[in-house]
């Protein structure tokens, strides 16, 4: 890789920035800045409807048969649709599109300093077929038979036969809007790394690259190489549901292990490619917050190529008890807790960086310190699902629920909101309001760890997953009142949510006017405007001169240093 | 720990309660003394007027030490759970010791069929005692179980056993367990299997061989069709009949 490519490239149609209509300008554009708007609205729209079904069920596990206020009676069809479609939606509808998407979008060509992504119409392509994948997503609501129940996994026979999952349609609806799903996020994947190793500033080298860039990069590059074998894959099922092939039927030779092997080679790598954004972007709040440099940036780079390269040799650990053969579960038991090295090491360095430092307890920082205590705990609880012995017992209990809540809530929702407080004054020139943000931060933490950590306790006592009424369970309908209790947490982290959203609105338009660098950071965003224009550099592309991270330098009076600052 | 929750009722289950302990305690460990250390830089680095942060630029050896030397800790732990886990694993799943006693169990949607192989202690015969959401088993003996689907996914779990194991249309799975205490014990299916899967709990009912044998006795297809004079004669008289 050459170690600084100019970052104009003025071949494309957007090297003239002139003014555009509302429509060229918000619904057809191809400047990055607005399609990460586009993803990142298209999924806090698609998170309201991941928590809506949330809503929805654990109404229904808390007061088995109520009329839920806004949905109705959760009938069993309806507990299957909704649980099945709340964890597609959040993975590949939220976390997918706003982590990597909207973050990758905005960040990667703001803060490699040049203009738009490398292939803009790809881009705005992209965000137009995941639009139509949620879209054909929703629409598996409202046809014959309803939506598809047999769980966010799809495992045939239950996904390939309409016979046994009693939704036809839904089935079908489900793997098409997921392969589509792919597909954009393919070329989204395409755009980000080539950008952000072409078009770096003059004078940036590959480690002046900040964190949440390298992090979505690596995210990409683990994506495109996972995702093969189950858009194929997917291919297969639906000519299995519609054109009467038989790859995972068992009547007919086929085998239904075979696509869970195809689903979690991609299914594992995915966790990290969500994690990765998420950890960048931590990275970057916490090192501004405490005005440190990052403790140790290459060993956070090489734990996460290792991390990548170890995420697609563990992917049976999912498969323990699925009727794999029983050796190959000692091969994964190895590599899954192997990968918990890496992990590990990734957590002692940010936390490590706060040593020394001089922390401020903004609303940013606060959730990108609730992301290391909360994630934390959900990696800790992994080594008990990673470790075969164990995992015979945890599998497919609350256990295995709770420990996944406590690694994608961090990730897709803490994450996010660290990102989300974080980069606001970029995208819209103005602040939040800074009370309102904590008080949603603690309405948030607090009832989501209220929630997590008593599903736990009912997994050790074997109350197994997917279940849309315990009474028939005499072992386990007696812990009815914890089952209340996460319930209510729930609604309480719900209604706190629109704290957030008036903050994010209001703030919008009535918040007060941010200068082009508010926190005082490093990174090449904060030398354009906020927000900033078309062409994100009006004064000319910048030029990079150090690293990201050069907090509290010693010869300098200001605490910090811009990577765009001559010597 | 573990077993105050759930009983153990298969010799295998304080195996699998010991590596979950096991790893809890490792756990725990690190958990407190990485939470504890992130707490203390929390309280001990929040920003006071006038002192401005260090610069630790990575050129010094003492935060390297630190992270090699939890590097390999986290390792050496690792190997340690890894050890146990795989014995544990190598013993529920990968060893078959001779069966005392064979039941089928078989998932559909929704419920399940325990074949229970009846008097002579053999299965596929005219004795077989197929039952819906009960299987019957004697305490202390050890049974092989041959786990079959006829549709879709489903799972056979046992928490009192600690034992799980996936149903797959098309195959027969083999495995194991000895039980160890009479009770009344949950039988779940994990796996989820369509709108009925709320609907698949059965029961395992662990008898002393005495309840075991009355059982057998009231329920053997022969001898209640030996006492019921309207049976075809044949089948009282044990000769073969077609399923
Ligand atoms: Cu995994
Ligand atoms: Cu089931």
């Amino acid at each position: 890789m050459a170690e600084s490519i100019p970052a104009s490239h003025g071949d494309h149609e957007v090297g003239h920035h002139e003014e555009q209509g509302f429509v060229s300008k918000y619904l057809l554009s191809t400047d990055h800045k607005v399609i990460a708007m586009q993803y990142m609205f298209t999924g806090m729209a698609m998170a309201v409807i991941g928590g809506f079904f949330a809503y929805a069920f654990r109404m229904q596990l808390a007061f088995p048969g109520m009329d839920v206020p806004g949905w109705g009676l959760v009938t069993p069809n309806d507990y299957n649709a909704l649980v099945t479609n709340h964890g597609a939606i959040m993975i590949f509808w939220v976390a997918m599109p706003v982590l990597i998407a909207a973050f990758g979008n905005y960040l990667i060509p703001l803060m490699v300093g040049c203009d738009d992504m490398v292939f803009p119409r790809l881009n705005r392509l992209s965000y137009q077929i995941f639009l139509l994948s949620a879209i054909v997503l929703m629409a598996s609501f409202f046809v014959y038979g309803g939506a598809f129940g047999g769980a966010w996994t799809m495992y045939p026979p239950l996904s390939a036969k309409a016979e046994y999952s009693l939704t036809q349609l839904g089935s079908t609806i489900f793997v098409l809007a997921v392969a589509l799903e792919f597909v954009a996020f393919l070329m989204g994947g395409i755009n980000f790394i080539t950008t952000a190793m072409n078009s770096r500033a003059p004078g940036m080298k590959l480690y002046d690259v900040p964190m949440v860039v390298w992090m979505i990069v690596v995210a990409s590059i683990l994506f495109m190489a996972s995702v093969g074998p189950l858009i194929a894959g997917a291919i297969m099922l639906l000519f299995d549901q519609n054109l009467g092939t038989a790859f995972f039927d068992p009547d007919r030779a086929g085998d239904p292990i075979l696509w869970q092997h195809l689903f979690w080679f991609f299914g594992h790598p995915e966790v990290y490619v969500v994690l990765l954004p998420a950890t960048g972007i931590v990275a970057e709040v916490i090192t501004t917050f405490s005005r440190k440099k990052l403790l140790a940036y290459r060993t956070i780079l090489y734990t996460v190529f290792g991390t990548g390269v170890l995420s697609f040799t563990v992917w049976a650990h999912h498969q323990f008890v699925a009727g794999i053969d029983p050796r190959m579960a000692h091969v994964f038991t190895v590599t899954t807790l192997l990968i918990s090295v890496p992990i590990a090491e990734m957590m002692f360095v940010y936390i490590g960086t706060l040593y020394g430092g001089s922390i401020q307890y903004t609303t940013p920082m606060l959730w990108a310190l609730g992301f290391l205590v909360t994630f934390l705990i959900g990696g800790v609880t992994g080594i008990f699902l990673g470790a075969s012995g164990a995992d015979i017992y945890f599998h497919d209990t609350y256990f295995v629920l709770a420990h996944f809540h406590y690694t994608f809530f961090p990730i897709a929702i803490i994450g996010t909101f660290a990102g989300v407080t974080y980069w606001f004054p970029k995208m819209f020139g103005r602040m939040m309001n800074e009370t309102l943000g904590k008080i949603h931060f603690w309405g948030t933490f607090i009832p989501f760890n209220a929630i997590f950590l008593p599903l736990f306790y009912l997994g050790v006592a074997g109350q197994h997953r997917r279940i849309y009424d315990y009474s028939a369970f005499p072992e386990l309908a007696q812990y009815q009142d914890i089952r209340v209790f996460a319930t209510s947490a729930l609604l309480v982290m719900l209604a706190f949510q629109v704290v957030f959203l008036w903050n994010f609105f209001h703030s919008m338009f009535r918040g007060e006017k941010a200068g082009a660098n508010p926190w005082k950071a490093n990174s090449l965003e904060w030398a354009a405007p906020s927000p900033p224009p078309h062409g994100n550099f009006p004064d000319g592309l910048p030029e990079c001169h150090r690293g990201p991270y050069e907090f509290s330098h010693p010869d300098r009076e200001e605490d910090y240093w811009p990577q765009n600052q001559p010597a | 720990m573990l077993e105050l929750l759930i009983p153990q009722a298969s010799t295998f289950a304080g195996d699998i309660d010991f590596v979950i302990e096991l790893i809890f305690w490792i756990v725990l460990f690190w958990w407190a003394l990485t939470q504890g250390a992130f707490c203390w830089l929390m309280f001990r680095f929040r920003r006071k007027d006038g002192v401005k942060a260090e610069y630790i630029d990575g050129s010094e050896t003492y935060p390297k030490k630190v992270i090699t030397w939890a590097h390999m800790a986290v390792l050496v732990f690792d190997v340690v759970i890894v050890v146990y886990a795989v014995q544990v694993w190598h013993n529920v799943k990968i060893t078959l010791p001779p069966a005392e006693q064979t039941v089928r169990v078989i998932g559909q949607q929704w419920a399940w069929t325990f074949v229970h192989p009846g008097p002579d202690g053999e299965l596929d015969t005219a004795d077989d005692i197929a039952m819906n959401d009960e299987l019957h088993l004697q305490v202390n003996t050890l049974y092989h179980y041959k786990l079959e689907s006829k549709d879709v996914l489903h799972s056979l779990s046992i928490p009192a056993f600690r034992l799980k194991q996936d149903a797959i249309p098309g195959r027969v799975i083999t495995g194991w367990f000895e039980t160890t205490k009479t009770g009344d014990y949950l039988f779940q299916c994990t796996e989820i299997c369509g709108i009925g899967h709320a609907l698949m709990p059965a029961r395992v009912l662990i008898e002393t061989p005495e309840q075991h044998a009355a059982w057998m006795a009231a329920n053997s297809p022969v001898s209640v069709a030996a006492q019921a004079p309207q049976a075809p004669v044949a089948v009282a008289l044990g000769a073969p009949v077609q399923e």
